[in-house]
């Protein structure tokens, strides 16, 4: 769906002559790379507010449950590390710099640079997926799975506690903790496939960027690719202290 | 006037000689399979939705032949089951929410702006191959096992259920997505590509109509999505936010699913909107009463329609605060619809009304969506929607608003349209047949409905007590009546297409831009561009019979347009 | 109503904003040390107004973000309103379904309390 987005940019290799040269990279029906920018970026946004409403559905869902169950959080963020979410926090927050920097490389015609960037980007992302990888797999060792699943294996309940303080006070189970880690799964699992959207997007503007398609007439793409994995940040920034750090 | 003379026979056509449009300028399979041509994605979308609206229209057929008789007639229960839930299922996801806005909005959209296309016209055709993705999925449900939940997917029973609610779900997931691009692709399309002298307020009202619509598309749709997103892991992995069992709360999942199904009511009656307050104008002869009104009208509409989403959950468990507060919100709706039916009214007061198969259609359109909107006051009202909820009087309610309201305006669209897409003029007489046989067995089905209803017959029952037999059997024979009326409809515009004469520009007299090209348009949609003033100023245009058709008045022409735009 | 962003046709295109590095490193630091802030204020006791804390600062991150590396600070007023506008929703979607939740709350924990007995 994005690469539909910024595809469209791209538009067709302009054929008709209009009033002024028509660049390769204007599509035949907008009058000025101005208005293709334009509508591209408006069409942008529009997009990542459907995101917004997308996510809103399990943000939602969470501030119900926290609001009506809020022993079963308190409860099981114990299970959660903070240190793996705080370290993926800072890994995204790293990849968001490098995309911004990728995006001023590309609106700077250093191209270079700009494969550079996108290089690192994808690194961190693939950083950000393996330390979620060791987190999801402990947890499924441990038991600790959605509602239907959810089967804690006694002995790795506290594997991960870093305050031992709250841990005495939390001993018994409440009911329904399943729930916690549904909205924790999908809460993170949808972030985690958009992560993998993005990764795809990101290799594609590498491509066209080794290519040397970008420079400062022409670097759209890039700066809507860069839109879009900066969403993904920003709702990895709402997630962190939602599930990891809950008292 | 005019229409006498529209209906001769005569041959004189338009001389001019057939020149290249968007129709003739390339040929065969491909050149329509990989269009980024708005006017052949709109033709395309046409065709598919009024398959979709053929074998939802099979399903209600089927539904009221099982309804002749207080017990079992031609179905099992089961089976009665599926075939209301696909009904409203294809009708709704397939039929009403992609119609107006991706056939009509498609195809006129661009050329009302004055621009060559929509911003994203890939875009535009990936939705329209989502669009036959999901119901491609959805057919697939109907063949896996069909789907017995009801189009909304209520749950628990939709986690319980046996029939092919996955597949069904990831194919309304898929029409999600086509309808927020088409949505997307228009708000950009108004933004970005108009004219400068094209400003918001010369904007014809239907573009501001689905302005408003293309609003709710953006931000309802994803919150579709994700709920349907949450019903798929229910339903394969057991998450249980939705489940009981598991500790979830099914009251949730109506919050999730009305917050975009009510505003989707408004993404299918917007437009439907639009294109009433275009015809009302033009054949009265009189600018649209209260231009500015209509607009934001629209957008109120859309905004409003967010925030009463509870009046569907009146007897769910809501909490009796909530259930307080949207129904107050509820009626705050009708406000501005209300405005929108006066200044139709106070359009047509003393304008020369020209009864066209189009206006007759609008003046269906406004008979049948008064009724439903009054009818919905009924169903907002806490204490009367305890008795009425879940009865006969809903279904007939929403069927008045959907499908006299939706529906019809679709048709009058599709007649009124018909000559510039087509470039063929069909036959007057037989389209307001069509017409008359549309509005009337439409009443003749759904009115009884209200009186069942009223009484006390529930809605997706496959029995009842004979008390009730006549006024079903009123409904299936008006059902009949009905489908046979479309068919009319259908044969009418398909007999144009072989025997119709030639379209002139402007056979309406109407100022609005895609009446400035000709009929069909050219693929870029204006041979020169095309420069605007009101699209409500009629007396800009005279009847040319050598055109058999309408052109710009010439000034000298202009005598007595003062006097008249003063009253 | 949108007056402000019908867009005029020119000739030439020149984008926009090309941020400075240094506004875009200096933006990374504060985002860092807002983490650590939020990490640390995780370990204090704050109550009830731990969440309160924790999504102040989110909020306070997430502006950061889109104003300098989405460079809403330097784009058309359209997008940061259309921005705003989904919030607003999303915010009128959350806030309606939660007080509904929470008010019907008491009769399911009075159900399932006597179905436990």
């Amino acid at each position: 769906m994005l690469n539909q987005t910024a595809a469209n940019v791209v538009g067709s290799q302009g054929q008709e002559n209009h009033e002024q040269s028509h660049p390769r990279f204007l599509a035949h029906h907008f009058h000025s790379s101005e208005q293709q920018f334009d509508s591209g970026k408006l069409g942008m946004w529009l997009f990542l507010i459907t995101e917004v409403m997308f996510f809103s559905g399990l943000f939602c869902a969470y501030a119900v449950y926290r609001s009506t169950h809020p022993e079963i959080f308190i409860y099981a963020h114990q299970f959660l590390d903070a240190n793996l979410g705080a370290t993926n926090t800072i890994v995204l927050l790293c990849s968001s710099l490098t995309m911004a920097l990728a995006v001023r490389s590309a609106q700077t015609s250093q191209q270079k640079m700009l494969v550079v960037y996108l290089t690192l980007t994808l690194i961190f992302a693939a950083v950000f997926l393996s330390i979620k990888y060791v987190e999801y797999s402990h947890k499924w060792h441990a038991g600790l799975l959605w509602a239907g699943d959810f089967h804690p294996v006694a002995g790795h309940e506290h594997a991960h506690d870093g305050d031992g303080q709250d841990a005495g006070k939390t001993t018994v189970m409440p009911r329904d903790v399943g729930v916690f880690f549904s909205i924790y799964y999908a809460l993170t699992g949808l972030h985690g496939i958009h992560i993998l959207g993005g990764m795809g997007a990101i290799i594609w503007i590498l491509i066209r960027a080794v290519r040397g398609d970008f420079n400062a007439e022409y670097y759209a793409p890039v700066d809507f690719v860069g839109l879009y994995w900066h969403l993904v940040d920003l709702i990895w920034i709402f997630l962190f202290p939602l599930l990891y750090l809950i008292h | 006037m005019s229409v006498l003379q529209m209906e001769t026979e005569s041959a004189a056509v338009n001389e001019r000689p057939s020149a290249e449009n968007y129709l003739n300028c390339s040929h065969g399979f491909w050149s329509w399979a990989a269009t980024r041509d708005h006017k052949r994605i709109a033709i395309m979308y046409l065709i598919s939705v009024l398959g979709a609206f053929l074998l939802g229209g099979i399903f209600a057929i089927l539904i009221r032949m099982e309804l002749w008789t207080p017990q079992r007639t031609i179905m099992d229960h089961d089976t009665y089951n599926h075939t209301f839930t696909l009904h409203g299922a294809v009708m709704t996801f397939l039929f009403i929410i992609p119609s107006i806005p991706a056939a009509w909005g498609n195809f006129v959209l661009p050329v009302m702006l004055g621009a060559k296309d929509v911003a994203f016209p890939k875009m535009n055709l990936a939705s329209y191959y989502l669009w036959v993705g999901g119901a491609l999925f959805l057919l697939a449900a109907i063949v896996l096992g069909g789907l017995d939940t009801g189009w909304t997917f209520y749950t628990p029973y939709s986690t319980t259920t046996n029939s092919s609610v996955i597949t069904a779900s990831i194919g309304v997931f898929i029409l999600g997505f086509s309808s927020i691009f088409t949505g997307l692709n228009f708000i950009v399309t108004m933004h970005t590509m108009r004219p400068v002298w094209m400003t918001w307020f010369r904007m014809p009202l239907f573009l501001w109509s689905l302005y408003a619509t293309s609003i709710i598309q953006v931000l309802a749709t994803p919150v579709l999505g994700i709920t349907l997103t949450l019903l798929v892991a229910e339903r394969a992995l057991g998450i249980g936010i939705f489940d009981p069992k598991l500790g979830g709360d099914p009251v949730l999942f109506q919050h999730f699913f009305w917050f975009y199904s009510h505003p989707a009511v408004y993404i299918m009656i917007l437009p439907a909107m639009g294109i009433i307050s275009e015809i009302i104008s033009v054949f009265s002869r009189k600018p649209i009463f209260g231009y500015r009104f209509v607009a934001y009208s629209s957008i109120a509409i859309a905004l409003l329609g967010f925030l009463v989403w509870g009046h569907h959950m009146f007897t769910s468990g809501q909490s009796r605060i909530s259930a307080i507060v949207f129904s107050a919100l509820t009626f705050s709706v009708s406000i501005p619809s209300g405005i929108k039916v006066f200044n139709w009214l106070a359009t047509m007061y003393r304008g020369s009304i020209i009864l066209t198969t189009p206006m007759c259609y609008a003046l269906s359109f406004i008979f049948l969506f008064t009724i439903g909107g009054l009818t919905g006051l009924f169903l907002g009202a806490l204490a009367t929607d305890i008795h009425l909820h879940d009865t006969y009087f809903v279904v007939a309610h929403f069927h008045y608003v959907m499908m006299g309201g939706t529906l019809v305006s679709f048709i009058a669209g599709l007649f009124y349209w018909w000559p510039k897409m087509t470039g063929r003029m069909y036959s007057e007489f037989w389209g307001r047949l069509g017409c008359f046989g549309v509005f009337a067995a439409f009443n003749l089905t759904f009115f009884p409905q209200f009186i069942l209803g009223a009484r006390g017959m529930p809605r997706r029952y496959y029995n009842y007590p004979p008390e009730f037999q006549l006024y079903h059997q009123i409904s299936t024979v008006g059902a009949f009546l009905l489908g046979a009326s479309l068919f009319v409809a259908a044969f009418t515009l398909i007999h144009s297409l072989f025997r119709g004469r030639k379209a002139p520009a402007n056979p309406w007299g109407a100022a609005s831009l895609e009446w400035q090209t000709s009929s069909p348009p050219p693929l870029h949609n204006f041979e020169s561009d095309p420069c605007a003033g009101d699209p409500y100023d009629l007396d800009s245009q005279i009847y040319d019979p050598d055109l058999s058709g309408y052109r710009f008045r010439v000034e000298s022409e202009r005598l007595h347009s003062t006097n008249d735009s003063a009253i | 109503m949108h007056k402000s962003t019908v867009t005029p046709i020119t000739a030439h295109a020149n984008h926009e904003h090309i941020p400075s590095i240094r506004s875009l490193v200096a933006t990374f630091a504060i985002l860092i040390v807002l983490t650590v802030v939020t990490l640390y204020g995780s370990t204090l006791s704050l109550g009830s107004a731990e969440i309160w804390f924790s999504m102040g600062i989110a909020s306070v991150k997430a502006v950061l973000v889109a104003l300098f590396f989405m460079h809403l600070k330097h784009d058309k007023p359209f997008n940061v309103l259309i921005v705003v506008f989904s919030l607003a929703f999303a915010a009128i979607f959350i806030g309606l379904t939660m007080v509904d939740a929470n008010a019907y709350q008491t009769e399911i924990n009075t159900y399932v309390e006597s179905e436990l007995k």
